[in-house]
């Protein structure tokens, strides 16, 4: 199987390629880059391995929750390539994501992942590992304030871990609201964690075995918060009412 | 040459392909007026949130009325600033990727230079040099213009463009948004000599243009008359039509400055406002008195569009100009910093 992947949903900047279960990336922090950086991310993948972005068996991209303006620089991208390259598109959780490299590097299976999302709120996923090794969610990705996040049932063998800048910003109150659930402890050195596009390519090549792809049409950001402007109040008409 | 044109500057998703021997082959907008009615003005996020679902829909249905298949495209040009960053994003992000995938090149277009060139779409086009009024919600602006990327920029408005005055002067009017147009409609209902408002900065050298004073200055007059009088409906309009007067009449006098200081004898009408009839009138007439001509696009091809972008574009990647494999948005971007053709 031939899955490309990109993420453009935070600081950094990611491009994973896999060919048959052989993976190679690039990766850069980026802020405010993206743009300047993923095709190009994507051409060099694709130019390292001899492929046109038609080889591909479909593209995947991180589609959120994270920065609004990113997660459409994905979306957009996503968008064009696939329509060019008739590729189907497979969308995947940043939040699974996360958890999904927490997988790889520390060998978690079970991980918290929470970003900050500024307003005083948390995005929030809580992901179990299951017998492939692919972290699933155990509640709905949500966004909300962080001595609301939602539980599931923590009790277990082994710790949790805690990833994502959320955990920066809001530990204190996340580990009250997580902590009477927990016996085997919080692993709170994945903070600083951030995408990487390698870890879209397991779940991606399992939603493509499963059939879960949309159309370039449809590879649309899941940006969770949806309260993004208020109707302001009917400013005064001058003088007496004129209708 | 084929070239693919796309728009997400602001609130209005285009896309359009030009044929550089058959003209416009295919072209369509979706304006998101409905969506910002509630908010009396433009929302960003929600611009650009929009932006990412209409656009790929708007580029088939461009490709099915062309029936022109994505192969035999030979280049792609997006509006590249200024504008809104994430609005603008989204057109750029799309653009490129489809560029890099068709192995075609793609060319980032400065969103007034596709205004300013529109009317090079008509019969018969205006010939260089000319000097160009820009005029929409976010420009008021006089140009320049020696040759395609040869602008020169010779006075602009030091507060509201003259489409902001024209929206919140209709909203003092309690017209509903965006009220440009509908000030323009009732103003036809307004007697014209009824009241006559100041002309901004026409009593001063300069091609310079200010309308903010004159938005309060309307504001002032409304509340008066509509205190003194009875025939509430009838001093609306009267006052609408002083307002539209007033600033045409300023419009028209930097015109007639700035053609006769650049010694041409071409007017170009550019940008959303420039839809405007009276504006129109008004300036072809001017300009039979300079012994010149006024030349403006059709309507759809005033307000935002993607048939601009494409034109624009196609003029930049016929001299061979292009971007490398990356995208940006550019929100402030000075128009006499272009490149030369």
């Amino acid at each position: 199987m031939r899955l490309l992947a990109i993420d453009t949903s935070g600081s950094a900047c990611s491009a994973a390629l896999s060919i048959d279960g052989v993976i190679s990336q690039r990766l850069e922090h980026a802020p405010r880059r993206h743009g300047e950086l993923i095709l190009s991310m994507m051409d060099d993948l694709l130019r390292a391995q001899g492929l046109a972005v038609t080889d591909l068996d479909a593209l995947a991209f991180a589609h959120g929750p994270g920065s609004f303006t990113g997660l459409r620089i994905a979306a957009a991208v996503a968008q064009g390539t696939a329509f060019a390259a008739e590729l189907p598109v497979i969308g995947i959780s940043t939040l699974a994501t996360l958890a999904q490299g927490c997988r790889r590097e520390r060998g978690a299976s079970r991980v918290l992942s929470a970003f900050d999302a500024r307003m005083g709120e948390v995005y929030w996923g809580i992901y179990v590992a299951d017998d492939q090794g692919l972290m699933r969610p155990m509640v709905d990705d949500s966004v909300c304030a962080p001595e609301a996040v939602p539980l599931a049932p923590m009790s277990g063998e082994t710790p949790w871990f805690a990833a994502g800048d959320g955990w920066r910003a809001h530990a204190d109150v996340l580990q009250r609201r997580v902590g009477p659930l927990l016996d085997q402890g919080l692993d709170l050195a994945d903070a600083d964690r951030v995408c990487e596009s390698q870890d879209i390519l397991p779940l991606a090549e399992d939603a493509f075995r499963r059939g879960q792809v949309v159309s370039a049409y449809a590879a649309l950001p899941v940006y969770l918060r949806n309260r993004v402007a208020s109707v302001p109040p009917r400013s005064e008409p001058p003088g007496p009412p004129l209708r | 040459m084929r070239v693919l044109g796309i728009e997400t500057s602001c609130d209005e998703t285009g896309v359009a392909l030009y044929d550089s021997d058959r003209g416009l082959i295919g072209q369509a907008v979706y304006s998101q007026i409905e969506l910002h009615a509630a908010y009396g003005g433009v929302v960003p996020e929600l611009a650009s949130r929009d932006h990412v679902r209409k656009l790929l829909p708007l580029l088939q249905e461009v490709l099915e009325q062309a029936g022109v298949r994505p192969r035999e495209i030979d280049g792609v040009a997006y509006t590249a600033g200024p504008g809104l960053v994430g609005a603008l994003l989204v057109g750029a992000g799309v653009g490129r990727s489809l560029a890099w995938v068709w192995q075609k090149p793609a060319v980032g277009v400065h969103h007034m230079e596709g205004h300013l060139l529109a009317p090079l779409l008509e019969e018969p086009a205006p010939s260089f040099p000319f000097v160009a009024l820009l005029v929409s919600g976010g420009h008021t602006q006089l140009v320049e213009v020696e040759a395609v990327g040869r602008y020169r920029l010779l006075g602009e408005s030091v507060d509201d463009a003259a489409g902001e005055a024209f929206d919140k002067t209709a909203k003092i009017l309690d017209l509903p948004y965006p009220g440009g147009p509908e000030l323009a409609r009732l103003a036809e209902r307004g007697d014209p000599g009824r009241y006559r408002f100041p002309r901004p900065m026409t009593d001063r050298p300069g091609l310079d243009f200010s309308f903010s004073g004159l938005k309060t200055y309307t504001l002032n007059a409304l509340r008066e008359e509509l205190a003194a009088r009875d025939d509430r409906e009838q001093t609306r309009a009267d006052v609408a039509r002083a307002f539209e007067e007033a600033v045409v009449d300023t419009l028209v006098i930097k015109c007639r400055r700035a053609v006769r200081e650049m010694r041409v004898g071409t007017l170009v009408l550019a940008g959303g406002v420039s839809a405007n009839r009276r504006l129109r009138e008004r300036m072809e007439r001017m300009m039979r008195d300079e012994g010149g001509r006024a030349y403006y696009p059709r309507p759809a091809l005033c307000t935002d569009n993607g048939a601009m972008i494409a034109f624009a574009g196609y003029q930049r990647l016929a001299a061979g100009q292009h971007e490398p494999l990356a995208f940006s948005a550019r929100p402030r971007w000075p128009m006499d910093s272009l490149a030369a053709v």
